[in-house]
């Protein structure tokens, strides 16, 4: 069973014809190629599928695509504008916030809705906020200094 | 994830139609943390989703004769950062705001934790022990009930086909009361508990002695439990070592935890002891703080 869906993402609207099992991590990235977003473990816990919708950060993995029917979503290609790197990913390079970087798309996204959310985040609220974000490289300290430094910034 | 038929009701009797035409092989959707997750395990195949993403009338928290309403679309997150529940029922609050990640409590739904019954969850725990009620609608009818006898075993409530949870209703706690939710996470913070306890205390007038408390343990038995024998021992009880220890022992008696990945059997029902005498510790606190 299909269904057509519109969905409003990163600003431009979007049309596809899914089934109603697909995963809004499969749709971005199979149906409006957009492969920003990766699958890590599949099922809501590591965060490297991390995308908002209606700006809240959800797991894409775990998230049907029927469910972003007529909604707004917002992926890690839709941060940067104008060919300028967003604070959060500038920040993120500035500050060595990524090693093999599989997680990184998820790990800018969830930082972005932290600082839209809490404009100067403690280390305890970063480290509370993105405690769901998992780097196997185990690059914390810097994805950290990373949003410290972020924060700091005038952001869009 | 198996091929099924999705279905978006505007309205709570479009849902509950919906609901009753399918039998079995409906599920109902809200969130979709824990449903979408199963389904991409294979462990649950529906023909039918029900979705109440749209259905109007189904979220907000609001307070009603003194109880908080928490509708059932209403998100963890929600829950977590309303003003309302901070104010009256911080515990409540506090205990939503445990659960998993804030990418999952954004989704996960008031109703959808009810309904997915899993003894592991942080909010059913800290429900039962504010002796709230769920409310629970079908077609041409509705009724209430206790969460102390709303679930039936792992992953089974007393919902019968066709029954939607539509509200959870929370009744406030006696003058001179403190509350705490205490949830022990040897492994990582956005685990499910290896233990977790609700535990509420109630002051008598002198503010020295218990009038009554009221304990519910998570995580260690097919469903939340209240432990009933243990909170008995606390009625004018005086908080100190002993009495902790006492109704530690007792509530190792109301549990019958399973050895997985997060402790034995035998580990668990140890730290039932412990975690109780913590929670009862905080919410005995929080109760002399409401007495000043």
């Amino acid at each position: 069973m299909t269904r057509k869906i519109c969905i409003t993402v990163n600003g431009a609207a979007r049309e596809a014809e899914v089934p109603t099992y697909r995963t809004l991590l499969d749709c971005l990235r199979y149906d409006l190629a957009l492969t920003g977003s990766k699958e890590g473990c599949g099922v809501g816990v590591c965060g490297a599928c991390t995308v908002l919708l209606d700006d809240k950060m959800v797991s894409s993995c775990i998230t049907l695509a029927v469910f972003a029917d007529g909604h707004e979503v917002t992926t890690v290609e839709g941060l940067a504008s104008d060919e300028r790197l967003h604070p959060v990913q500038q920040a993120f390079v500035d500050f060595g916030g990524f090693q093999c970087g599989i997680c990184t798309p998820g790990q800018v996204v969830a930082a972005k809705a932290l600082l839209d959310t809490v404009e100067n985040p403690t280390e305890a609220q970063i480290r509370d906020w993105m405690l769901g974000n998992l780097c196997r490289c185990t690059g914390y300290y810097k994805i950290v200094e990373s949003i410290q430094a972020a924060a700091k910034q005038e952001r869009p | 994830m198996n091929s099924f038929d999705y279905q978006t009701p505007r309205t709570i009797d479009e849902a509950l139609a919906l609901l009753s035409e399918h039998g079995d092989e409906a599920r109902v959707i809200a969130g979709g943390t824990a449903l979408v997750t199963m389904m991409r395990q294979r462990l649950v195949q529906p023909g039918c989703l029900v979705s109440l993403r749209d259905v109007e009338g189904l979220g907000g928290i609001e307070a009603s004769k003194g109880e908080i309403r928490l509708g059932a679309l209403t998100t963890h997150r929600e829950v977590e950062v309303s003003p309302l529940v901070k104010e009256r029922a911080p515990v409540l609050a506090e205990t939503y705001g445990k659960v998993a990640t804030v990418r999952i409590r954004h989704m996960a739904t008031v109703g959808g934790s009810l309904a997915h019954a899993d003894p592991n969850q942080d909010p059913p725990v800290t429900l039962m022990a504010l002796d709230a009620k769920a409310e629970i609608r079908r077609t041409g009818g509705r009724r209430e009930v206790p969460l102390s006898a709303f679930f039936r075993d792992y992953y089974e409530t007393v919902l019968e086909p066709g029954e939607l949870v539509t509200a959870v209703s929370v009744p406030p706690l006696p003058a001179a009361s403190g509350a705490a939710y205490v949830k022990f996470l040897p492994r990582s913070a956005e685990d499910y508990a290896t233990v977790s306890v609700a535990a509420t205390v109630t002051l008598d007038t002198g503010g020295e002695r218990c009038r009554e408390g009221r304990i519910a343990l998570g995580s260690v038995a097919p469903t939340p439990v209240r432990a009933r024998a243990a909170e008995a021992l606390l009625a004018d009880g005086r908080l100190d070592e002993r009495l902790l220890r006492a109704v530690g022992e007792a509530a190792k008696g109301e549990v019958n935890p399973l050895t997985d990945h997060r402790g034995s059997a035998e580990y668990k029902r140890e730290m039932t002891a412990v975690m109780v005498g913590r929670a009862l510790s905080q919410a005995w606190e929080a109760a002399r703080r409401a007495l000043r």
